[in-house]
């Protein structure tokens, strides 16, 4: 039931974001389309915690920040790789363990990995993860294991890793 | 109190402007770097990492920059969506390519590259 209010509260608020216009017709518009995708996500079952993730995932909004320091700190460090005069790069492929349980933790993991410039999930295979660096340095498995805990507490809650 | 509020927003309604095009200037730049870095780089992987600033922190400072300029609330929301889908694909379609790779067999460049050795790689 929260998930389903969850996404009708998103598809509300994502309608308004996109029209803008208050007028009762436009509204009442709004709210039939509301209804009919709620139904249709119904009739399909995928009102769970993968398809409407906008409750219960207040763990998110504290990991994004800290996700979007490291993205910040990891970009310095490939901006300077692109634009060195001399091309000094050590690329490595490594295999990472993750302790992350569900699959949303393991997406959100996996997509982490790849936004953060200079790593790319190249292949997940239960729970490890095929990581190809750009520093052989900076792409050690012990480099991943603070995001990777992190994921799986935002995620899976505090109970998790 | 509400003098100074009203000062501040004129000086936001001036300031907004040239605050707006820097930003997007510097996200315009970063892309070419990130463009500057896929032309360097030697193999299909270490490609995708140079292509990543152009999908991160370019098209982020693009976006900032174009809330900045944005006329009212309902484009900044339209803007702020777009950061949002851009944050969660963008990812998902390094990742798809990184794997097709890797599933069509294409061998990663592993280990030191340039400075003195020369670049051999192709893909």
């Amino acid at each position: 039931m929260a998930y389903f209010l969850g996404l009708v509260l998103a598809l509300a608020g994502f309608w308004l974001a996109m029209s803008g216009h208050t007028e009762p017709l436009i509204l009442t518009l709004g709210g039939v389309s509301i209804v009919l995708t709620a139904i249709l996500a119904y009739r399909l079952d995928i009102i769970d915690r993968e398809g409407a993730p906008y409750v219960r995932s207040f763990g998110l909004l504290a990991y994004y920040p800290w996700l979007f320091w490291e993205i910040i700190k990891a970009n310095w460090v490939v901006i300077k790789a692109c634009l060195k005069a001399d091309l000094d790069i050590a690329p490595a492929l490594v295999k990472v363990k993750t302790v992350c349980g569900s699959d949303l933790a393991k997406v959100t993991f996996a997509n982490s990995i790849t936004l953060t410039p200079g790593t790319i999930t190249v292949e997940i295979e239960g729970d490890k993860l095929l990581v190809h660096g750009l520093y052989e340095q900076g792409s050690q498995p012990e480099a991943f294991a603070d995001m990777d805990r992190r994921c799986a507490r935002a995620v899976d809650g505090k109970g998790a890793a | 109190m509400a003098d100074f509020l009203a000062n501040a927003h004129a000086f936001w309604e001036v300031a907004r402007f040239p605050a707006g095009g820097f930003l997007c200037l510097a996200g315009a730049l970063l892309c070419l770097v990130g463009t500057v870095g896929v032309l360097r780089f030697p193999d299909v992987y270490t490609r995708l990492h140079a292509a990543s600033i152009t999908d991160t922190s370019g098209a982020a400072l693009l976006l900032v920059g174009m809330m900045f300029l944005a006329p009212g609330w309902l484009v900044a929301a339209k803007l702020v969506a777009i950061g949002l889908f851009l944050f969660l694909t963008s990812p998902t379609a390094s990742h798809a390519l990184a794997n097709a790779a890797h599933t069509a067999g294409v061998q990663p460049i592993i280990g030191r590259v340039g400075a003195g050795t020369d670049e051999t790689g192709d893909a």
